[in-house]
């Protein structure tokens, strides 16, 4: 079967997900009055009688969330990303501190949000989930693999946070391919030895544009899908870090904290490499078209080029 | 009157022939057999956890022994009457829950778990010392019988929620009693839940407010007094009773009406002294979160004895 080269936004895909989930009846699914938004409306209107509404209350969807999981439930909670980081010492103290297996969802995550502005910007989100013992954070690239992954939760004994995004790109899977991620494990999805990308969300696509970019110039880059973001995959990391000698990191997030964080403890302790950073520099977004804020914050593939070609410099 | 949950005995291998003693009463198997304690057996079980909660504050040099000893006395008439659970096996999945979202008066928890045999005298000498089964505030993952990991005020409630919901679902009609502190319900977070109980009609969600009136600082009239606190409970949608917290008939009478009644939330507003039954502790904000000294310790079991 061949994949459309446009698919629906990684939302959609978590979506889907929960109704492939439905067949077991330990899954339920809360929302905080933005279920239509967040595509657990497709769980709701198959399943209202395992569908919780909690309303503008996030906090409470939380904890309500852990008393479901500490009674045999599987939760699915979600919400915006920005509104999981009001209930953040609910998720640490309430759910992962003891170890309740609750799987959020915060969708609209980094500057992929339409044109709200900075008030509905999750750019910390991914940084402050993987501070908390016993989280599994995960940022999908595209529907399919949200789908996958959103799947695969079913069988995952930790609390979890996975971030989904507003907008729809391009199909980095096809639906032969995607079974073939697994969490905790980054995704080679181009070869290459010259400098490594390692990016995840919506920034592998950009990603792989930049890598088109450098190609033409001769430089062959490694493409990653990190949809992982804890546990981090370090084994790949190494590798990458001695096939490539420098890497450079993407997302839709802040550089602090996230994935590129995450990476340079990895480098640091292990296998220090010249790394580049591509992210939101330290400062919140503002109301714009999306293609436009990705370049006035340099996070588009332009960015990514430029970094590469920084990187190989540092070699 | 027909006994509840008769199948659910027969299932768990605990035969189930005493014969109910009150009219809401229903059968609980604890301690080794089905009872329900009257009012001075109950009361003296309160004396000893009474004596339990200054002995472990005083060995640990910290802890919370005024909201502790407001506690108890609630807590003994409801493990004592209607709280179903089975103290041979506390993982029990259809027992009701108690949810001590107060976490730091955990003395009065573990007391109580103490006195029903789950953890043991030497557990209760460990609390608050490096690998101890007792943690400062009540968690779930170290103690055998607490069913939530509380600590951080405001979330005990929602968490109640959550699994009188999944009950629900499950068709079981177990129980589950939370029991916050007064100032406790100056976190937002309490009537998120409390307004979301009354909207998806549970019935099976009960909390007891320990209305002693002091919080960490001070007075919550000098803090954050709240007022009414059944009022407000009551124009959430929840029944409400007012009794006093030290006083077990009127307690096991509270308790035995919410139970019995599984179609509306009850709030039990308990008005109680913080400190009671130790008197330089009663009514003083500051044993709030503070030991007794050697000498103090001495007075309190002698005052307890």
């Amino acid at each position: 079967m061949s994949a459309p080269s446009t698919g629906g936004a990684s939302r959609d895909g978590y979506g889907s997900a929960l109704l492939k989930l439905a067949s077991d009846p330990r899954v339920v699914v809360l929302e905080a009055d933005l279920g239509k938004s967040t595509k657990s409306c497709l769980f709701r209107a198959e399943h209202p009688e395992r569908t919780v509404s909690m309303g503008i209350a996030e906090q409470n969807m939380m904890l309500v969330s852990a008393g479901m999981a500490s009674s045999g439930k599987i939760p699915f909670a979600s919400t915006f990303a920005i509104f999981t980081e009001r209930a953040f010492e609910q998720v640490r103290n309430g759910i992962a501190r003891p170890g309740l297996v609750v799987h959020i969802c915060g969708s609209h995550g980094g500057i992929h949000t339409g044109t709200d502005g900075s008030s509905a910007q999750s750019i910390e989100d991914l940084g402050i989930y993987r501070t908390i013992p016993n989280m599994t954070v995960l940022h999908p690239c595209d529907d399919l693999s949200a789908e996958e992954l959103t799947i695969q939760l079913l069988n995952h004994d930790k609390p979890s946070y996975t971030r989904t995004a507003r907008n729809k790109v391009p199909r980095v899977y096809t639906e032969d391919n995607v079974s073939e991620i697994k969490i905790g494990k980054g995704n080679v999805i181009k070869e290459g030895n010259d400098v490594a990308i390692i990016a995840c969300g919506v920034m592998v696509n950009e990603a792989k544009i930049a890598a088109q970019k450098l190609s033409e110039k001769g430089i062959n880059a490694c493409i990653v899908d990190m949809h992982t973001i804890k546990p981090l995959d370090g084994d790949l990391i190494h590798k990458l870090a001695r096939q490539c000698g420098c890497i450079v990191t993407v997302e839709d997030h802040s550089v602090i904290g996230g994935l590129g964080g995450g990476v340079a403890e990895y480098l640091s302790r292990n296998i220090p490499t010249p790394l580049e950073m591509v992210g939101v520099n330290d400062r919140f977004g503002e109301s714009g078209d999306t293609s436009d804020l990705m370049s006035h914050l340099n996070i588009d593939y332009n960015a990514i080029v430029s970094a590469s070609h920084a990187a190989i410099k540092r070699k | 009157m027909l006994v509840k949950y008769q199948p659910m005995y027969w299932t768990i291998g605990v035969i189930a022939l005493q014969t109910i003693n009150s009219q809401f009463q229903r059968q609980v198997f604890k301690w080794g057999a089905i009872i329900s304690l009257g009012e001075g057996q109950l009361m003296e079980i309160a004396r000893k956890c009474r004596i339990d909660i200054v002995e472990m504050v005083h060995k640990a040099g910290a802890g919370h022994p005024g909201g502790s000893l407001s506690a108890i006395d609630f807590i003994v008439g409801l493990y004592g009457t209607e709280f179903r659970f089975d103290a041979k096996n506390p993982n029990w999945e259809d027992r009701d829950r108690f949810i001590m979202s107060k976490g730091h008066a955990s003395p009065a928890v573990y007391s109580m778990l103490h006195q029903l045999g789950i953890i043991t005298k030497s557990d209760i000498d460990s609390f608050r010392t490096l690998g101890s089964t007792c943690q400062g505030h009540v968690d779930m993952k170290w103690t055998e019988g607490v069913d939530f990991s509380a600590g951080s005020l405001g979330m005990g409630l929602s968490f109640g929620l959550g699994c009188a919901i999944a009950a629900r679902m499950d068709s079981s009609e177990r129980n589950i009693w939370v029991m916050i502190g007064d100032g406790e319900t100056q976190e937002g977070q309490i009537w998120e839940a409390a307004m979301a109980t009354d909207f998806h009609n549970i019935g099976n969600l009960n909390v007891v407010i320990d209305r002693n009136r002091i919080q960490n600082d001070d007075f919550m009239e000098v803090q954050m007094e709240i007022g009414d606190i059944g009022a407000k409970f009551q124009s959430f949608g929840w029944k409400v009773i007012e009794i006093d917290g030290h006083n077990m008939q009127e307690i096991t009478n509270a308790i035995g009406q919410a139970s019995s009644d599984q179609n509306e939330p009850y709030a039990i507003v308990a008005h109680t002294i913080k400190g009671k039954g130790v008197s330089f502790m009663e009514n003083n904000p500051s044993f709030h979160g503070k030991a007794p000294s050697d000498e103090e310790l001495v007075i309190a079991l002698e005052e307890l004895s």
